[in-house]
Formats: structure tokens, C-alpha cells, sequence
């Protein structure tokens, strides 16, 4: 069969099982749109406004299906825009197949229009990219591109096509096998000894007085929900998540204590900063998980399994380092082990959890025009019953919903952790929403972030996706001015924001636009728009000098939180001061 | 693979990594970007083909003491074109460095005084002008610096080396 290079990228997309492509035209890839045409009917093409916002929604889109979620962008200025969403999904080990157009071959390196080195661009910010200049290699590009970006520790893969190469024609043959000499999903260093190690792991977890999982997003992307929550229940060892992590063990579950790290609730970071035994599975110790390394965990021996070997010893060095995918590893390990509980560790956990309980917010009751950022994440929370999927910006909102929303579904929350992507939350929610038809997304975002989306409005009424997008509104780049306030003696610098009519800005995208000022107008807010169908904007507008608490300041230990200040009755009598926190 | 980091600190010398690679473009360009973006630091690298034209071979020396050696080697491993990686730290190995050192020669004594060390360093003179020459010297780091040391009254005009390559031994 003759095809073009663009019918073959199409031709190979259908062979991948791709359904939806994130992209926008432009010079370089305009025969890939011409020849879209006639794919139209099998394969959704969703217009973003910024080629940055289909990167990000199609890491979205991978995090909601477990499916390759594909962006397409010209040459140049398009590339370039993808570099954002590129990194995010790099970051977060997220599996996107980048499509680029690229001048004309003969025209590389002359710095033709829109020209730009696209794969020394992204070559950092890319699990691999290629340069295609000749047609004949495509059709094993693209094969390659698919495979090397869900398998093993997913990650985005860039292909440059050339504009000559998407016009000329060859015999196109499916790519039925993919070879590459180099590259294996599951790539251990030299030869594992796995039965040792487990041996060893076993060993560990059997000396164990106090133990805690440390659970990361590998499971996720091992599917092994399961075999997590056998291994869990098995060993009877409490969990605490990474950020990335939430949603791999129901966080109503008795043993997940949530989510560690910079934000994570205090005893949850007590709990860890007294273990005997990290048991960390995909998750790769990263500074806002551990604060300081010099003091982290400082008598736990640690079990590390992680798929990517060069996450083994990077941050925290391991007794028992194991290089594998967590289904397979958890399946042979939980036969392994003794089923047990640990009494006497649960109670001292509980005995921090009741601490933190006796500094919880929610048991106070504020006057009604007190509307906090907690308080909407927790109504949401309520109101859909805690069964949407939700896609949240980068900031306070972000930690707030980690902290008030119980997320009890998998893979629920769709956030930007390791990159701290602002501008994440709406595109997230377009490719969660395209991921997850059936589900109700909601966009939470700060007031920041949010306007830097504005423009995928646009995209959301195009496209006719039902989202609810709920804009925290402190006037304020929250985080960056919270930070300002600990850390720089409140000088604050470049964090006023001033905000539009978010309400006419809905309306004049034929949006439904909804505000809120009180917690009854919030409560009120949320459930008409549950009830409208089609896309909602909500702006809260919440107290606006709040902070998130507790965090570990950067450089400090685990045990070192600023904590929520303990509840005092009278406390409401002395305004807001009492949300300050205390060391 | 146990602590390997800990063992890496303990002793300080130099790490002599070996990457086979796949002779595709970009793909010393790969290399060099992770050893920029991890922040390891490089002593040399040194490139070349092998006996099949589908590969490259690539030695890398990291000092150990700057850089943890074992995490260079897993996130070489990791790159998608990269085959196989061996640390011949540890490994019964020959290993050579290439070195052209043009000496100045101011006077005929000279001439024959250099042609002496020359000899004694077993390396050969490949080039010979009226006021210098060049001499072609091979053998490991070591062997090279000394030569450069004992050459270095004469007056040293120009030096270039190739880095070490290496091979296990068997």
C-alpha cells in the first residue's frame, strides 16, 4: 500500500489504539492536517490555544486512561510551546508521544522559517526523541516512539518529522515488531540476583519494629493496585503516599496514613522520621518528600524498589535495592512474607494522628462569610461524594486538596508534582474529561494558574466538555507569597494579583460563571453546578492570607513542621491570627 | 548493587566506565547532555567504532572522588541507545592513552637527547623540524605524564591526548 509520511503517522496512531490527538497546525506540519481529513472519523483532533496545553493534556490524558496520550505541534514556535508540557510529563514519568513538524530536510540547519533544533531542544526533557529525515525509518519511529513511552518508566517521546518526509511516498507496511538493541522495559544493572534480594527484603521486613511503605506512582504505573493492597494488608504495615502516589491505596483504608513529605500531615512525617524500615516502592525521594537528607529517616534501613535503576541509591542510599516492575515484585514477595500487625506502632502513629485531629480546622466553626480554601476543597469533596476525578493546579489549592479531599478512588487526583506545573489544571481536566467521559472532572485551580489557561476555555466550549473548574480566588500567587511570609520576613514581592470578572469572562465563553464569598454561597455554587449540565466556572473567593500548614521548611527535617496551631475555643475571637502557624 | 554510593566514596579513584553504543547521530551528543544536566564530571571521554560498523564504543573516566561512578553507570544505561555499560574500575583491563607532544628543540644536542627519552619512553618521533619535533607516545595516564614531565625542560610547544580507552583482559 503507497502511502505518504502524514498518511503513515495517522496509519500508525490507528495501529497504537490512539483515539485523540492534542495539537495545533502550522507550517511544517501541514501535510500531517491535510492528510487528517480523511482520518477525522477514526481518530479526535482537539484544538487546543496553546500547543503547551496539548502537551499537558495529553499527560492528563495518559494519567486518566493508562493509554499514550499524543500531542501534535509545527515546527518552531510550536515545538518550542511544547516544551512546558514535555517536562511535566518527564518529570512525573508520564507516557506522551510528541509529533513535530520540521523544515524540509534539505533545509535543516540553514535556519530556514521556523526552524529550531527540536530534538537538541528536548533532548533533557525527553525519555527519547528522533529526527526523521528520511521516510523509510518512520514507520519503526513511530512504533519505537509508542513503545518506549509506555513501557518501563513511562516517559515522552518526541518525533521531528521533516516536511519532505510527510509528502513523499513509500510502500507502507505495519510495524508489527519493534528492535531495539538497547532497550528493555525492565533494564537491571548488570545480572539481579532477585530471589537474594527479596530473601534480604524479607529479612528486613521480618526484624521490623516499625515499618512504614513509602508509595509512589510505580505502583500505578505497574497496575498493581492489587498486589499493593494484598502486600499492604498482608504485612499489616501502615502507608504513607507521595503526592503522585495518592490514589494507589484507598486513603479510607486503615493503614494509608496519606501523603508525606513538605505538606503532608504531621504524624504522617513523624511516623517516617521514626521508622526502622522504609519500604519506598516507585517513588524516588525527592526533596519535597524527604526535607533534609542528612537527617531523613536517620535509623531506617530501606528497601527501594523502583523499575528505573538510576533512582536506586540516587537520594537515599538502600540496604536492599530492587531494580522491577512492582506487580511482578509484589507478587513475589507477599507470599514471602509473615502476615502481621504492629500494635504498638499504630499506637504511637495514633497518638500523633490525634494531635494533628486536635489542630483540625475543620472542627471549628468560622462564621459563615469565612470562606477558606479548605473548606471548598472539602465540599467538593462532599457534595460529589468524593467520586470525581479531580485536576488541580500547582500551589496551596493543590496541597489544600491533598490534605481535605480523601481521594478513595484510583488514581483519582490528576496533579503536576515533580515539574510544578502552573497552567496545569485545565488542560489536565480536557484531557481527563476526553479520558474519562463518564466521569465528573473538576478543574480546581488558583487564581494564578487559572490565568494561564484561560485561553483553553475556548477549547472547552469547542469541544463541548463538561467540566467544572473551580478558581480558589486569594488574590494572591498563594504559595510564592506564603513563602514571602515565612521565609523573606513578608516582604512580599510581585504576589498581588489582580483578577478579572471571572464570572464575565464564563459568560463571554458561554460558559456558565458562578461566585462565591460565603461557605453557604459555596455549598450553594457547587451544587448547581453539578446540576448544569456543560461547563461551570466557580470563583471562591476565599480569605486571602492563609497558609498551608504544616509544612517542612526547605532545608529543614521531617520532624522539624511548622504545625497548625492547636484549636483554641477562643481562638475565633482573635480573627484570622490563629491560622498562623507555631514551630 | 547494595550502597553502592557508600562504597564509591570510600574509595576515591578513578572510574573507568565502558558504553557500548549504538552508532546512530546524536548519540555522543546524548551522552555528553546527561553528564552535563546530572552534574557528573568527566575526565575524558574518547569515541570510536568498533568491528561492527552498527557500534560505537565509548570510555568514559569519572573521578570517583567528584562524582558517584555507579549512578553514572545506571543513568547511561538507561538511555535508549546505549547497549551495554561495564565498569573496568575493578576488572583485569589494558588500558592506553595516545598522546602527540611537540617538543622544542633548540640545539642538536637536544635533537639527540630527546630522540634518547623517546626511546626509553618506547614511543617514536612521527615528525621532525628544524627547531621541533613530534613524538607519538602510548601507554597508560601515567606512562604519558611522566614523559611530559621529563620533556617539560626542553619546553613543551603543543600536547594532545586521546583519554584513556580501555579493554577487560580474556
Amino acid at each position: 500500500m503507497k502511502l505518504t509520511g502524514a498518511q503513515i503517522i495517522w496509519e500508525s496512531l490507528i495501529q497504537q489504539g490512539v483515539e485523540v490527538v492534542f495539537g495545533y497546525p502550522g507550517g511544517a506540519i501541514l501535510p500531517t492536517y491535510d492528510a487528517l481529513v480523511d482520518y477525522q472519523d477514526r481518530i479526535r483532533h482537539v484544538l487546543v490555544r496553546h500547543e503547551e496545553n496539548a502537551a499537558l493534556a495529553a499527560d492528563a490524558y495518559f494519567r486518566a486512561t493508562g493509554k499514550v496520550g499524543v500531542c501534535m505541534a509545527t515546527s518552531g514556535p510550536g515545538a518550542l510551546n511544547l516544551v512546558t508540557g514535555l517536562a511535566n510529563a518527564m518529570m512525573d514519568s508520564s507516557a506522551v508521544v510528541a509529533i513535530t513538524g520540521q523544515v524540509a530536510s534539505h533545509l535543516v540547519g540553514t535556519d530556514a522559517f521556523q526552524e529550531t533544533d527540536v530534538t537538541g531542544v528536548t533532548l533533557p526533557i525527553t525519555k527519547h526523541n528522533y529526527l526523521v529525515m528520511n521516510i523509510e525509518e518512520l514507520p519503526q519511529v513511530l512504533a519505537e516512539a509508542f513503545y518506549i513511552a509506555r513501557t518501563g518508566r513511562p516517559g515522552p517521546v518526541l518525533i521531528d518529522v521533516c516536511k519532505d518526509v510527510q509528502q513523499k511516498m513509500i510502500d507502507y507496511k505495519p510495524v508489527t515488531e519493534v528492535k531495539l538493541r538497547g532497550y528493555r522495559a525492565v533494564k537491571p544493572m548488570g545480572k539481579q540476583n532477585l530471589p537474594l534480594l527479596l530473601q534480604r527484603a524479607k529479612e528486613l521486613i521480618d526484624h521490623a519494629r516499625r515499618p512504614i511503605i513509602l508509595a509512589g506512582q510505580g505502583i500505578k504505573h505497574a497496575n498493581a493496585h492489587e498486589e499493593f493492597r494484598e502486600f499492604v494488608e498482608k504485612s499489616g504495615i501502615p502507608v504513607a503516599t507521595t503526592l503522585l502516589g495518592i490514589g494507589v491505596l484507598s486513603e479510607d483504608h486503615p493503614l494509608n496514613l496519606r501523603m508525606m513529605g513538605m505538606h503532608g500531615e504531621a504524624y504522617v512525617n513523624m511516623a517516617i522520621a521514626n521508622a526502622d524500615l522504609l519500604i519506598a516502592l516507585g517513588m524516588r525521594f525527592d526533596d519535597r518528600v524527604t526535607g533534609n537528607l542528612k537527617t531523613y529517616a536517620k535509623n531506617a534501613r530501606v528497601i527501594h524498589v523502583d523499575i528505573d535503576p538510576a533512582e536506586i541509591n540516587k537520594n537515599v542510599p538502600a540496604d536492599v535495592g530492587i531494580v522491577g516492575n512492582l506487580k511482578d515484585v509484589l507478587r513475589q514477595l507477599t507470599p514471602m512474607i509473615e502476615k502481621r500487625s504492629y500494635p504498638a506502632w499504630l499506637e504511637q502513629i495514633n497518638e500523633w494522628r490525634a494531635d494533628t485531629l486536635a489542630r483540625d480546622i475543620m472542627q471549628v466553626e468560622f462564621p459563615d462569610h469565612m470562606l477558606l480554601a479548605p473548606h471548598v476543597m472539602r465540599m467538593i469533596w462532599e457534595e460529589t461524594n468524593g467520586e470525581c476525578t479531580v485536576c488541580t493546579d500547582v500551589g496551596q489549592h493543590q496541597m489544600w486538596e491533598t490534605q481535605y479531599f480523601v481521594h478513595k478512588r484510583k488514581n483519582q487526583l490528576i496533579t503536576s508534582g515533580g515539574l510544578g506545573t502552573m497552567g496545569f489544571g485545565v488542560p489536565a481536566a480536557i484531557g481527563a474529561k476526553i479520558g474519562r467521559p463518564q466521569d465528573e472532572v473538576w478543574a480546581i485551580v488558583g487564581d494564578g494558574g487559572f490565568q494561564m489557561s484561560i485561553p483553553e476555555l475556548a477549547t472547552i466550549v469547542q469541544e463541548k466538555l463538561d467540566i467544572k473548574i473551580a478558581i480558589i480566588n486569594n488574590n494572591f500567587l498563594g504559595m510564592v507569597r506564603q513563602w514571602q511570609e515565612l521565609m523573606h520576613n513578608k516582604r512580599y514581592s510581585a504576589v498581588e494579583m489582580w483578577t478579572p470578572d471571572f464570572v464575565k469572562l464564563a459568560e463571554a465563553y458561554g460558559i456558565c460563571g458562578l461566585r462565591a464569598k460565603t461557605r453557604s454561597e459555596a455549598r450553594e455554587a457547587i451544587r448547581i453546578a453539578r446540576e448544569h449540565e456543560g461547563p461551570v466556572l466557580i470563583e471562591f473567593q476565599v480569605e486571602k492570607e492563609t497558609n498551608v500548614f504544616p509544612m517542612v521548611q526547605p532545608g529543614k527535617s521531617l520532624s522539624e513542621m511548622t504545625r497548625r496551631p492547636v484549636i483554641q475555643p477562643a481562638a475565633l475571637g482573635g480573627g484570622m491570627d490563629f491560622l498562623k502557624g507555631k514551630e | 548493587m547494595l550502597i553502592d554510593r557508600i562504597e564509591a566514596q570510600k574509595n576515591p579513584t578513578k572510574h573507568t566506565l565502558v558504553a557500548i553504543v549504538e552508532n546512530k547521530p546524536g548519540v555522543l551528543n546524548r551522552v555528553a547532555s546527561l553528564m552535563r544536566r546530572r552534574n557528573f564530571n568527566i575526565e575524558s571521554l574518547a569515541v570510536g567504532t568498533t568491528e561492527d560498523p552498527t557500534i560505537s564504543r565509548m570510555t568514559i573516566v569519572i573521578d570517583a572522588s567528584k562524582t558517584n561512578a555507579a549512578l553514572v553507570e545506571r543513568n547511561l544505561y538507561k538511555l535508549v541507545n546505549v547497549i551495554d555499560v561495564q565498569d573496568l574500575t575493578d576488572v583485569p583491563s589494558v588500558v592506553r592513552e595516545l598522546a602527540l607532544i611537540k617538543v622544542r628543540i633548540s640545539d642538536a644536542q637536544h635533537r639527540g637527547e630527546i630522540k634518547q627519552i623517546a626511546d626509553m619512553f618506547q614511543s617514536r618521533i612521527v615528525d621532525v623540524a628544524k627547531d621541533s619535533c613530534i613524538i607519538e607516545v602510548t601507554g597508560e595516564e601515567q606512562k604519558v605524564d611522566s614523559m611530559l614531565r621529563v620533556l617539560e625542560d626542553y619546553g613543551i610547544l603543543e600536547v594532545v591526548r586521546t583519554g584513556r580507552i580501555a579493554m577487560a583482559r580474556g
